[in-house]
């Protein structure tokens, strides 16, 4: 695979949510306001990043009876250094995120990378594969995120979209986009529109 | 009665209210692997109830006497009062679940061949599925007392396996439906999930 499919593959095509089912969890619980999305997108691109390039350099010395432990080891010590620089830095969303940062070790992304590319490519390789997977990651979260707070809300970023004239005129936010079966819908839809943009089906 | 009516109102709200999968996403990704087969995944829900209810007392445990400001005083050394090791948390809740399944399983093997065969290859998939340390962490978030933790991990392992197994019926019906190509798989899922959810929602309000 050349260094660009490396990178762009997992964006659209093998999109790591929509194509290979990995890490929905998170995926639906952070996005009902996108500002919690972003935090939670580049937390997951700085663990998914190191996690696949320091396993990589690692993999030779591994024993394989073993593994899935010392993945996790390394996965859950570079959750910590995140959920700490959180709290320092950006408590009151740190609060909004909850379990969730601490829910990033069990991302089925980052175990699913690890065993499934960084155990067999070189750490330059697999930092890219880290990198493109999580900006996969990214897009749908944004994506679900900004639907559902415009709908949700009426709002992005916490600023008002949506002018007082229209809700005069009898308009009113969606409440359900706010709870979770709002999430799992417009994933659902979003996923059929990625299927149907890439041709690849299942039965 | 009181205590058991507590007990009796914590178990439904996070069997139904908040149920772990459908109100807080957990354990998305075995949920849509596995819940092809009804039998499956009776299966993976009575092992998820069973090492739920083991680990989220044992986390509390550790939590509470090894991990929290000045957990330690009670092994009576002096200077050990200040001692925060709340920062672990994370990497010691993934270690005992790591170790409680390990161990759950030749604990099985040994005693119970049936039971095994019949969990056995759920086991190692439970180590990395977020409805086991999301539990956990939200005991710690929420201070459960050891009762309340007790009853939280069984009911909320309940609630999970609940979902996954009513899914697994729907998706079993689903095969006879003539679904839109682009739809299929994780697309009509994730909708038949929202609808689920929505009808859950109807639960809440409700008080024991």
């Amino acid at each position: 695979m050349s260094n660009k499919n490396i990178f762009s593959d997992p964006l659209i095509n093998n999109n790591p949510v929509t194509k290979q089912i990995l890490g929905i969890c998170s995926a639906l619980a952070v996005t009902v306001k996108l500002e919690t999305a972003l935090v939670m997108s580049i937390s997951l691109t700085l663990v998914l990043a190191c996690s696949n390039f320091l396993i990589s350099l690692l993999r030779t010395m591994i024993p394989s009876k073993v593994r899935i432990i010392i993945q996790l080891t390394i996965i859950a010590s570079l959750v910590i250094l995140i959920d700490q620089v959180l709290k320092a830095y950006m408590y009151d969303i740190s609060k909004q995120l909850s379990v969730f940062v601490g829910l990033i070790i069990t991302n089925c992304i980052v175990m699913g990378r690890a065993e499934a590319f960084a155990m067999q490519n070189n750490p330059i390789d697999s930092f890219k594969d880290g990198v493109g997977n999580a900006f996969g990651y990214s897009i749908i979260l944004i994506l679900v995120s900004i639907f559902r707070e415009i709908l949700g809300s009426g709002s992005l970023m916490g600023i008002s979209l949506i002018p007082q004239s229209i809700y005069d005129m009898g308009y009113v936010n969606n409440g359900l986009m706010l709870l979770a079966p709002g999430a799992f819908i417009v994933l659902g839809l979003i996923a059929w529109v990625q299927r149907t943009v890439t041709g690849v089906t299942e039965d | 009665m009181e205590v058991l009516e507590h007990y009796l109102s914590l178990a439904t709200k996070a069997m139904f209210i908040e149920n772990i999968l459908l109100s807080y996403f957990l354990g998305m990704c075995s949920f849509l692997a596995v819940s092809k087969k009804v039998e499956t995944s009776i299966g993976l829900g009575l092992a998820v109830i069973f090492v739920n209810g083991i680990t989220v007392p044992t986390n509390w445990v550790i939590k509470n006497y090894l991990l929290n400001p000045g957990a330690l005083s009670w092994l009576g050394i002096p200077g050990l009062e200040s001692v925060d090791l709340s920062f672990l948390t994370f990497i010691t809740f993934i270690a005992t679940i790591a170790a409680m399944v390990q161990l759950v399983e030749m604990i099985m093997d040994k005693f119970s061949p049936k039971l095994y065969n019949a969990l056995g290859i759920f086991l190692p998939l439970i180590a990395v599925n977020c409805a086991i340390l999301g539990a956990s962490l939200f005991m710690d978030e929420r201070g459960y007392t050891f009762g309340e933790t007790c009853v939280f991990g069984v009911s909320a392992g309940a609630g999970w396996a609940l979902a996954m197994i009513t899914m697994a019926a729907i998706r079993y019906r689903l095969k006879y439906s003539n679904v839109p190509a682009g739809l299929r798989g994780i697309g009509i899922t994730m909708i038949l999930t929202g609808l689920i959810s929505m009808a859950y929602l109807s639960f809440s309000g409700i008080n024991l």
